[in-house]
């Protein structure tokens, strides 16, 4: 057998104009996002599917940041999918290092019931939550939607987590505690650093997931001012009309802190899901 | 320095019992290699001395004072992992230092220490490196300087040279037993690689499910195995062992050949033979005490090592010095070095020699 076949430059043309394809029909929706902002109010309809606008405005932008309550749904979104993220981590690296560190009595049962969990349709929970949230005199509040955004990510994140907690040997632990540390110690000097791209993919995670959750924000918060951005968008559609041009804008802006986010962990995002999967 | 003791320590899982009966005394500045099949509970018992596993019963002492419920960090006590168990995100001094950096001891000591077990280790120059970008004899090394940079009481090694290619193993095998012979300190070593407890140690512990089977120097176990487990598991190539009817003089082999045994006083006890392949000599065809058929014959330069079968026994093997003009198929005719032999009762144990 010859060492290295020759490449088919065909296979390459494929293969390229495949990527390409694929990348346009991805990035396509968030163009015509953005081209929609752009364009002013009275030419959206008239201009139909016209690929550029044929004029471009900022006023959509201008208006949503300035004259609606978007910049607080924007601040409400940022503290509930920051909150959650932190608090879901939390516990989920908690969870995950018992569960990968430690055999101890209902290990199995813990774990089948946290996959259970998985397996439920939000919409068939989510009045039993409503009634428990309710209940607590939580409604309206974001408090809420931390808690019931932390709650449904943990069984996740928590098998995320233990499975970055699985790629690092446990001999590591082992030889830091022969070399002085006490068990805590060996967990702040060798694990925690270790486990870094795991704990940013997991923020991450869980950061956009509730940064774009709908339901529970939409079902828990009915007042104005505690509305996150999901729901907020909704204020742009009216009984009557919708505002194409100022709610497009709003989701070009909402699209700015996942962005940031990941590229910001991105690096990590990328070895973390590697060594995931290397473990299986 | 230290002298561990072991008494009556035993592990326990559970209802399972991983070890039992572990009666081992260690001389200050001993070499002490754990051998053992896998599973059989040898790095259990290297864990348990480092403190990792918690001792089920018995006492373990260091230098008379019992230190089961010490923890790890107050024994006094460095390991080497046989996955070396480097720290990924430190470079190499880092990692060589992080005990004197946990023990908060002065910068200056500390780096002039690292500097120190660098330089005797050969890693001076990779001192700021990664133990990614190192090879795998220089992660080997690096463990190693992690250890001695503490100066401890007594080195732990967990089968070190396993992860290793043939070459650097033998060459790893000598730096530790310099090592050893310039620190002069307790080292408890564990492998499966019955050469490296022969070459490396002053006495051998032989471990199999759980029970110490024969504690000796290297040369004890070799000529007089306490049991068969022992008899074959050191030694290479593995000890011949066939069943035998013992007699009044001697024993009766399958194919009714009688060797005689002088040597032996209780060989009507005997069940079974115990010949390791360098005791047996080859002879013309006719003579000697068994005549066999070579089988396949190894070519080895410094040896020949020739698989016979022996008609009403089996196979065998038998390795000569030097370079034996044997074809395969041949006849041949085999004679034991009576002197040699091992003879085992019913239950494995060894009959006892004369010598």
């Amino acid at each position: 057998m010859s060492a290295v076949k020759k490449p088919n430059p065909a296979l390459i043309v494929g293969k390229y104009a495949a990527l390409a394809f694929y990348l346009i029909f991805a990035l396509f929706p968030l163009y015509w996002l953005l081209k929609i902002g752009l364009t002013p109010d009275a030419l959206i309809y008239s201009e139909g599917t016209r690929l550029f606008p044929s004029e471009v405005t900022f006023s959509n932008f201008t208006t949503v940041i300035f004259q609606t309550d978007f910049v607080a749904y924007f601040r409400n979104s940022l503290v509930v999918s920051l909150g959650a993220a932190f608090f879901t981590t939390l516990f989920a690296a908690g969870a995950g290092y018992a569960f990968s560190r430690f055999v101890f009595a209902g290990k199995r049962i813990i774990i089948a019931l946290m996959l259970v969990t998985q397996m439920f349709p939000l919409l068939m929970i989510i009045a039993p939550i409503y009634k428990i949230v309710a209940d607590l005199g939580l409604l309206n509040s974001l408090t809420s939607l931390i808690v019931v955004y932390t709650a449904f990510n943990i069984p996740f994140a928590t098998f995320l987590m233990q499975s970055f907690f699985d790629g690092i040997p446990k001999d590591l632990e082992d030889a830091a505690m022969m070399d002085g540390c006490s068990r805590f110690q060996a967990l702040r000097k060798v694990v925690f650093p270790l486990t870094l791209p795991g704990l940013g993919a997991t923020l991450g995670f869980v950061f956009t997931a509730a940064w774009s959750e709908l339901l529970f924000a939409l079902m828990l918060i009915s007042k104005n001012d505690a509305m996150t951005f999901p729901v907020g968008l909704l204020t742009f559609v009216s009984k009557f009309s919708v505002d194409w041009g100022q709610m497009m804008a709003a989701g070009v802006l909402a699209l700015i802190p996942s962005c940031l986010f990941f590229i910001f962990i991105q690096r990590y995002l990328v070895q973390g899901l590697t060594s995931g999967a290397v473990k299986g | 320095m230290a002298r561990i003791e072991l008494r009556d320590v035993a592990k326990k899982y559970g209802s399972v019992e991983v070890l039992r009966n572990i009666d081992l005394e260690i001389q200050d500045g001993e070499f002490i290699v754990l051998v053992g099949p896998s599973g059989c509970g040898k790095s259990t018992l290297l864990r348990m001395v480092a403190g990792l596993e918690p001792i089920s019963s018995g006492d373990f002492l260091i230098d008379g004072e019992r230190m089961n419920d010490v923890r790890p960090r107050d024994r006094d006590i460095a390991m080497v992992f046989q996955s070396y168990a480097l720290y990924p995100h430190m470079d190499v001094a880092r990692n060589m230092g992080f005990s004197m950096e946990i023990r908060k001891d002065p910068v200056a000591e500390r780096k002039s220490r690292v500097a120190q077990a660098a330089e005797t280790l050969g890693l001076s120059n990779l001192t700021d490196r990664l133990p990614k970008a190192l090879s795998g004899g220089q992660r080997q090394r690096v463990a190693m300087g992690r250890a001695i940079i503490r100066d401890p009481q007594a080195f732990l090694f967990d089968e070190p040279l396993s992860n290793l290619d043939a070459a650097l193993r033998v060459e790893m095998r000598l730096e530790i037993a310099r090592l050893h012979q310039k620190l002069s300190a307790t080292m408890i070593y564990v492998t499966h690689d019955q050469v490296e407890a022969l070459t490396l140690a002053d006495r051998i512990v032989v471990l199999n499910g759980g029970d110490i089977q024969q504690v000796g120097s290297p040369l004890e176990l070799y000529e007089r195995p306490a049991n068969k487990f022992v008899a074959q598991f050191i030694g290479s190539p593995t000890m011949n062992v066939v069943p035998v009817v013992g007699t009044a003089t001697g024993v009766t082999a399958g194919n009714g050949a009688e060797i005689e045994l002088p040597d032996q006083p209780l060989t009507a006890q005997a069940k079974e033979l115990g010949v390791r392949p360098e005791h047996i000599d080859v002879v013309d065809n006719g003579s000697g005490d068994l005549s066999a058929v070579a089988d396949v014959v190894e070519h080895l330069g410094s040896d020949t090592n020739i698989y016979v079968n022996v008609k009403g026994i089996g196979s065998m093997m038998v390795r000569k010095h030097g370079n034996i003009p044997v074809k395969s198929g041949e006849r041949l005719g085999l004679r034991i070095q009576t002197e040699n032999a091992h003879l085992f009762a019913k239950d494995g144990t060894a009959l006892r020699r004369v010598a």
